[in-house]
């Protein structure tokens, strides 16, 4: 009996492609990188080992978590979480005009809206790239310390991070309900707010979410640099060596990022499985 | 060919009937001339056709994949800007129209595309209101809840004349094939159209749901006196539900007559 693969005009292929001399050296350069990274990042097997008991004794000097304040941390927290809800509103609603500038093939192709696409690219790129601890630090010096400023720099953080990926879901949503919505003689706006956007929404809400989770965590540690909420307690508590105080705010923050990214999920959830409109 | 008239069509000697159906009239509202479209550097898809639909008439566009057919449609309406050739909608240049034109052009004509491209996630019934927004945009017209009474129970009627107005409120991207080309007939329908285009509107469907889809279109095209033009690789179904079949075979036409001189296999052979 004739062999299956004698009628076969090809040979089986290979398992994997064999690499190019450029592109294996090119994968070598990428490992010797990394491996150089690992030495430049400090990383230390002994260090890390000699800081298990050290850990050890900061836990036991932790524990129990101290309630003396715990009213006034409340409050702070709760500031903190203010803060980042409204940063985040701020920055979705700022980012969301941003966005449909800011996406490929959604706008006219003409001069002035190329300019404005190239601008709020630039923006929204400037935002992102910038750390939300610097723009923090803008904020003190321009408004003061306190929760406001740190409130802008989660907007600024949240144009950053909404608006690329606003942008982005809007450039991969299908094309069809557009060409059907034009088809019929619908103008653009029209156009973007019918078939775009509805289409886009199941990203833009979990982008949202994920965007409050992350200025829920940002929140704290801007308070570091003055930029209000529980940031500062969690410093001066570490600075006095009030371990005990420390732990009882981070158990805190913990619960807080815990309940946000729960609440987060049970709304993505409601949101997406809703009735439509 | 069973004794039509030769009409010269881009070149080519075409055998050529007069459309039969007694509701035609003699108004053009499609008329296109020496359509070329070419992607690329040299990928040329329309080789300069001519063709028109009469007002009032029932057009099928034949053609192997490839051939042409859903770029002359697009063309048709600028959805892609065609290469060369002129485009008449309704007695009216399409192809120097500005923007403004067009659209009000493009609202007269009801477009049922083959993957019904309706918008998911909302409502049937908002999809056909959206239908409306080519004749008064803004947002009231973007979904059901902020739509004037008026326009809900306009979409309404056109989701009844479908049969799917106990569906109004389901989700668009819930609906099976048969349904979802309905809504997209309904939305079409709420453009109140003179004309309708259909481009391969049952291909994705079963053969009984197509029926069905083909069957509303005939019954459309009928009693509402809306023309229609429809591409199709079902060569009964091509003669059974049109008044003229065209024929497109790389990119130019080559055959253009009535549908009751034609038997399926002088529509099989234009294939492959």
């Amino acid at each position: 009996m004739a062999d299956a693969t004698d009628t076969r005009k090809g040979g089986l292929p290979e398992r994997l492609e064999r690499p190019g001399a450029l592109q294996f050296t090119a994968y070598v350069a990428l490992a010797a990188f990394v491996i150089w990274s690992f030495h430049g990042a400090g990383w230390s097997f002994s260090a890390l080992l000699s800081g298990g008991p050290a850990m050890a004794d900061f836990l036991s000097r932790a524990w129990p978590p101290s309630l003396e304040r715990l009213p006034q941390l409340s409050t702070a927290l709760f500031e903190t979480f203010q803060m980042a809800l409204v940063g985040t509103i701020l920055g979705i609603l700022v980012s969301f005009p941003l966005a449909i500038l800011a996406a490929k093939g959604l706008t006219k192709q003409t001069f002035v809206a190329r300019v404005f696409y190239s601008a709020s690219r630039l923006l929204i790129a400037l935002f992102r790239t910038v750390p939300d601890l610097v723009w923090a630090l803008v904020f003190v010096i321009t408004v003061g310390l306190g929760p406001f400023a740190g409130t802008l720099a989660i907007a600024v953080d949240t144009v950053g991070f909404c608006g690329r990926f606003f942008a982005e879901s809007m450039e991969d949503v299908e094309k069809g309900p557009s060409e059907a919505l034009t088809a019929a003689g619908a103008n653009k706006v029209d156009t973007i707010f019918c078939a775009v956007v509805p289409a886009a929404m199941p990203s833009f809400i979990t982008t949202s979410l994920f965007a409050l989770e992350k200025a829920t965590r940002s929140s704290v540690v801007l308070g570091l640099v003055g930029a209000g909420g529980i940031g500062i307690e969690l410093k001066v508590a570490m600075d006095f060596f009030d371990y005990q105080l420390a732990m009882t705010i981070i158990l805190m923050i913990f619960a807080l990022v815990l309940c946000v990214e729960r609440l987060g999920n049970l709304a993505r959830n409601r949101i997406l499985e809703g009735s439509p409109r | 060919m069973m004794g039509q008239a030769q009409m010269h069509i881009t070149g080519a000697q075409v055998p050529v009937t007069p459309p039969t159906a007694q509701t035609a009239d003699k108004r053009c509202d499609l008329s296109v001339k020496g359509l070329r479209k070419t992607f690329g550097k040299d990928q040329t898809v329309l080789q300069g056709i001519t063709f028109s639909v009469r007002s009032r008439e029932a057009v099928a566009l034949i053609g192997s994949n490839g051939a042409g057919k859903s770029t002359a449609l697009r063309c048709a309406l600028r959805l892609i800007e065609p290469g060369a050739g002129s485009i008449e909608l309704f007695e009216q240049d399409v192809s120097d129209a500005r923007l403004q034109t067009l659209r009000k052009l493009r609202a007269d004509v009801g477009f049922v595309f083959q993957k019904h491209n309706l918008v998911p996630r909302v409502s049937a019934l908002t999809n056909v209101i959206q239908g409306n927004l080519g004749r008064s945009g803004g947002f009231r017209g973007w979904t059901q809840f902020l739509a004037p009474s008026a326009l809900r129970n306009r979409a309404m009627d056109c989701l009844h004349r479908v049969g799917l107005a106990d569906h109004a409120m389901k989700r668009a991207d819930q609906l099976s094939g048969g349904q979802s080309q309905r809504v997209a007939i309904a939305r079409a329908l709420m453009q109140q159209p003179r004309m309708v285009v259909a481009d391969e509107p049952v291909a994705s469907l079963d053969p009984v749901a197509g029926h069905e889809v083909m069957e509303l279109f005939h019954q459309l095209a009928r009693e509402e006196g809306i023309t229609l033009l429809f591409t199709s690789h079902n060569v009964e179904q091509a003669l059974s539900y049109s008044d003229r079949v065209l024929a497109l075979k790389q990119g130019e036409i080559v055959l253009d007559a009535s549908s009751n001189t034609l038997v399926p296999s002088d529509l099989s052979k234009h294939y492959g």
